[in-house]
């Protein structure tokens, strides 16, 4: 019997609002435990939660991004159940009429397929749990209640652990570039909880599924979808039953292993929240926000292609982060010359970010400094070696790159006379390269090169000494 | 509508309460006829009837995305029935 | 000067025309209180310094010149399910024994910025369930009128405060009938507002649907006057709602002249006591003679608003209470080792019973499999009898009725069968349940010379035209002007 595997995910994100979704304590990462936490998210008696406008429109963003119909008249659900991370022991949530419906994401692959999304809808997030070993107790941070999520919700249409993952990285990509969320997996803005079943080929039941929760690295969930279907594979195999059940993935052990059964499964007594009015959204409003939509990575990549007649690989790293992408297209609208600006962001610019250990939200350069630093070169005036230094000083210290040139004295040097003497100076003192070259060794022109460029304190212009290098040894 | 012991005792785990055997008894009883007089809602036809979360049809009520300093964590804390080390403490919370 | 015939305005004024200084009204109300308590038990909490201390600064404040309300320096008493920063807000429970928010209720603040003067807080049934203040953790208060009847509730402190004059008003809430009811037991005065109208940011939670705070006082005028205070859209109350203020410029001119009122009939059933039934028809006859069109007419789905009531605000309770855990304040067992233990134990001892049993009748009408028959079934006869009241207001500016079928019962009488306790809501939670507004003012007296109160009920934000039938009523009759004689050590007169 042959099985194939089916699963589904259900991917929470945290949005990078200033602030929480129902109060206006601070989203930021971190900090001491219950510093970023009010009255209102730590749910104490007479508080009421207020509605963030800007929670709305990024869902609507996100929505519109993955091809959904926006629900134009939506509610908040309460979602009760009982645990020291949830202080209001509910979670405000939306069931019954989620602000997103019926979307896909088309991931990229042989087929191109299309993975279905049932819905995205808003949600507070919980709290966090601390395990004192010294107490032997739990330790309850609150500065996460309340932060803004979306879950978005995929229909059970991924056929393996790769289909999975490639819809994580195009949707991580999107959500970047929407802005909505900063996606920092590592530190749980962006968490997945996988369902994976499988059934025997060409069946169309489903069949029991499992469930792995708040996995946070695109590497583990690959090999816990592969593993979780090999597991019920096995199991099926053997005579047994797939029980439907949570499980916790053990990536040391790259293994899943079945959580302490809790009681019953929950009754979670979802009704609408009373405290919150709901939502009407106009079409208004959506076509404000579709039009005011970032242009996502794949169009960037299609239309980099297409009007700057980029290979695929550049626009590939050139969207590989928003930041970068955007300071490709400014930096380009200001001087005209995309294959130099691609080249020196590629090349010069990413070496400079990593040995700096700069990261693309963190970088900080003057697309107008760059622009003038591209006509420099492009207009002959400096030669590439000293545009790669300019870079740096640029980069590092904000120079003015025309200013730089004119008190360094950069300009390059294109003066045949000044050329031929450092090149016969060369020539004299070094014979036997000379001698070299004739004989055979190609190696020796690039020595003799680097030498009457090193006289020419590196300002020369390549080509200019390269030909005048040749001409006199043609001689 | 007739509440009998596994009811009680479900409807005790959701509520996260715990009743005396007498009080049980008594449950059984009050909330079986709270339920039965509950029960003539039946009677009524309410067949399209829109189901009211509020009394009034008001809808978009929004704050803008302004950040506002939280309150001091010693006066969160203040409350607690038992705090360490900035926490809230409960004993161990299984998965 | 006589202080128990004086109404809050009054007091008021006199303070403003500096006949009256704040500390010498605030140390008379402390001395009635301290008269009458041991007899009323109408407070939880009594802040006898800090009132003082705040009668002197708001003394500084009306003597720099300081344009203030006209109830500065007004003594007086909130329930104590509205939150005050720093200040002990019990909910009558054991659960919240101790519990000082770090935070004050919107309508608090706002009463403190008018100049008001916090006496203490006040009793009540636990978490607002009940009608009788007898589920109190703290003890009964008991009816002024006769100490061995219930001063009705949830809000029966107030009521008893305002009525044996321990208070000059008090804010209670209502969210089944909770300040109606307790008004019309203790022969006062009071305002359930629109739902929306006050913000119930800071009031603990009941029935967040329902819930509305609203005021208690010796008459309708006092009540107008601190509605006004209260009243008002607050950013932190997503459901208190954005309008222009209510306008009571026109309520006082004692005209009723062609107001229809409608009389439900079947609000004068069997169930009906006739010793409340004459005074109300009494009143409504002598609204008639004032002017008034006063009319018999047929509410339909009135009966099953009490099961609905039940099955909508004990669903919205059982989710508010929740958050009692043990965990982050309140009141937590020592019993037990685990997690689970801190939940079990915490609220199976914090609770009282009648909590305990609206906690799981609530979580019945959620559950899956019972949320269609019960829950979604109990907010669609709301949307049947707001249709059903819409279409009263077509005919009439104001429905009349009783608050209860009975004047105030013996302590102890209903408290062991709670479905005949919920049956003496029935008029006063379809108001709840729609929404509206209604007033209650006394009109005479029952068996045993127990008051007796006649509820107007209105329009959405239409208070002010029930304000002006309500003051209509007073300006004939002297009800509102009587006072309890308490037996022993509490002198009326």
């Amino acid at each position: 019997m042959t099985y194939e595997l089916v699963a589904g995910l259900e991917v929470h994100v945290e949005l990078s609002t200033a602030s929480k979704i129902f109060c206006g304590c601070t989203t930021a990462f971190g900090g001491e435990p219950n510093t970023h936490v009010c009255p209102v998210c730590t749910g104490m008696p007479g508080t009421l939660p207020v509605l963030n406008k800007h929670v709305v429109e990024f869902a609507i963003r996100t929505g519109l991004a993955l091809n959904c119909s926006i629900t134009p008249y939506h509610k908040f659900d309460r979602k009760n159940y009982f645990y020291p991370d949830l202080p209001k022991a509910y979670q405000i949530s939306q069931l019954y009429l989620p602000i997103c419906q019926s979307g896909s994401l088309e991931i990229p692959g042989a087929a191109n397929k299309r993975i279905g999304i049932h819905e995205i809808h808003m949600e507070e997030d919980a709290g966090k749990l601390i395990h004192d070993p010294w107490d032997d107790c739990t330790l309850v941070d609150y500065n996460r209640c309340g932060v803004p999520l979306l879950e978005i919700v995929s229909e059970p249409d991924f056929g393996s652990a790769d289909e999975v993952v490639a819809y994580l990285e195009k949707l991580w990509e999107i959500l970047m570039y929407l802005g909505v969320s900063d996606c920092k997996m590592q530190e749980g803005s962006m968490r997945a909880d996988v369902n994976v079943s499988v059934r025997p080929v060409g069946s169309s039941e489903l069949g029991t599924r499992t469930e792995m929760k708040n996995m946070n690295s695109m590497k583990a969930i690959h090999r816990a979808v592969t593993y979780e279907a090999q597991r019920q594979i096995e199991l099926l195999d053997g005579g047994g039953k797939v029980m439907q059940e949570t499980r916790r993935w053990d990536d040391n052990k790259d293994a899943s292993f079945a959580m302490r059964s809790k009681e019953n499964a929950q009754d979670y007594r979802y009704f609408p929240e009373p405290d919150l009015l709901p939502i009407k959204i106009d079409t208004g409003w959506i076509e404000a926000i579709r039009s005011d939509m970032p242009e996502l990575p794949e169009e960037k990549r299609s239309r980099y292609q297409r009007e700057f007649g980029l290979p695929e690989y550049d626009t590939q790293v050139l969207t590989s982060a928003r930041e970068l992408a955007y300071l490709f297209e400014e930096v380009t609208a200001l001087c005209g010359k995309p294959k130099e600006v691609a080249n020196l962001i590629m090349v010069e610019l990413m070496r400079l970010m990593r040995d700096s250990d700069t990261l693309p939200e963190n970088l900080s350069i003057d697309a107008h400094k760059v622009a003038a630093l591209i006509r420099l070169i492009t207009d002959g005036k400096i030669n590439r070696n000293v545009g790669k230094d300019l870079l740096d000083k640029i980069y590092h210290s904000d120079v003015d790159p025309e200013a730089y040139v004119k008190e360094k004295g950069l300009m390059m040097l294109d003066d045949d006379d000044l050329v031929a003497k450092a090149v016969d100076a060369v020539l004299a003192d070094h014979r036997k390269s000379v001698e070299d070259y004739k004989g055979g060794k190609d190696k020796a022109f690039g020595f003799l090169v680097g030498q009457a460029m090193k006289a020419l304190k590196g300002k020369a212009n390549p080509q200019t000494v390269n030909r005048i290098l040749r001409e006199k040894l043609e001689r | 509508m007739q509440i009998d012991d596994k009811l009680i005792a479900y409807l005790e785990e959701l509520s996260r309460l715990r009743l005396s055997p007498r009080e049980q008894e008594a449950a059984k009883v009050q909330l079986g006829d709270i339920l039965t007089y509950i029960d003539q809602l039946g009677e009524l036809d309410t067949t399209d009837v829109e189901a009211l979360s509020h009394p009034f049809s008001f809808t978009n009520f929004f704050r803008e995305d302004e950040m506002r300093p939280s309150f001091d964590r010693d006066l969160m804390l203040q409350n607690a029935p038992q705090q360490k080390d900035g926490c809230f403490k409960v004993p161990k919370a299984v998965e | 000067m006589d202080f128990l015939d004086k109404t809050a305005l009054e007091i008021g004024g006199l303070i403003r025309q500096k006949e009256l200084g704040v500390v010498e009204a605030t140390r008379h109300a402390l001395e009635r209180i301290e008269e009458t308590e041991p007899q009323v038990n109408a407070y939880i909490q009594v802040l006898e310094e800090q009132a003082l201390a705040q009668a002197g600064t708001v003394q500084k404040r009306i003597d720099s010149g300081e344009a203030l309300s006209p109830l500065a320096g007004v003594p007086m008493g909130l329930k104590d399910n509205i939150c005050t920063k720093g200040i002990g807000t019990t909910c009558g429970s054991r659960m919240l024994e101790g519990f000082r928010p770090p935070y004050s209720a919107t309508v608090a603040k706002k009463l403190e910025d008018a100049g008001a003067v916090l006496l203490g807080k006040l009793n009540m049934d636990e978490f607002a369930m009940g009608g009788s203040t007898e589920t109190s953790w703290f003890g009964p208060t008991k009816n002024p009128w006769n100490p061995g009847h219930v001063p009705g509730g949830s809000s029966g402190g107030g009521a008893a405060a305002v009525a044996v004059g321990s208070a000059f008003y008090a804010l209670g809430s209502d969210t089944g009938g909770s300040i109606r009811q307790p008004c019309s037991f203790c022969g006062i005065s009071g305002i359930k507002p629109t739902y929306g109208a006050v913000s119930r940011y800071g009031l603990v939670a009941y029935a967040s649907s329902l819930d509305q705070i609203g005021p208690m006082g010796r008459s309708i005028q006092d009540c107008a006057a601190i509605l006004s205070l209260l009243e008002g859209h607050d950013n932190r109350d997503s459901t208190s709602v954005q309008r222009p203020p209510l306008d009571f410029s026109r309520s006082f001119g004692g005209d009723v002249n062609g107001l229809r009122i409608g009389v439900p009939k079947g609000y004068f059933g069997d169930g009906l006591d006739a010793d409340v039934k004459e005074p109300i028809l009494r009143a409504a006859k002598m609204l008639e003679s004032l002017g008034a069109v006063v009319e018999e007419f047929d509410l339909p789905i009135a009966d099953y608003a009490v099961p609905a009531y039940y099955v909508v605000a004990c669903a919205e309770a059982s989710s508010n209470l929740s958050r009692y855990d043990g965990v982050k304040y309140g009141f937590r067992s020592e019993a037990g080792d685990t997690l689970q233990d801190v939940y079990y134990n915490s609220r199976s001892e914090g609770f009282g019973i009648e909590v305990k049993r609206r906690i799981m009748l609530g979580s019945f009408v959620l559950s899956s499999g019972y949320y269609d028959a019960y829950y979604k079934k109990g907010l669609q006869v709301r949307g049947l009898i707001q249709q059903s009241f819409q279409h009263a207001f077509e005919a009439y500016d104001m429905i009349l009725s009783p608050n209860a079928p009975t004047t105030a019962y013996k302590l102890g009488e209903n408290i062991s069968d709670p479905l005949k306790m919920y049956l003496g809501d029935i008029h006063t939670v379809s108001v709840n349940l729609a929404g509206l507004p209604a007033v209650t003012v006394p009109c005479g007296f029952g068996k045993g010379g127990l008051p007796v109160g006649l509820q107007l009920i209105g329009r959405p934000f239409d208070e002010p035209t029930l304000v002006r039938a309500a003051h209509a009523f007073q300006m004939q009759t002297d009800y509102h002007k009587q006072h309890p004689q308490l037996a022993k050590g509490g002198n009326a007169k």
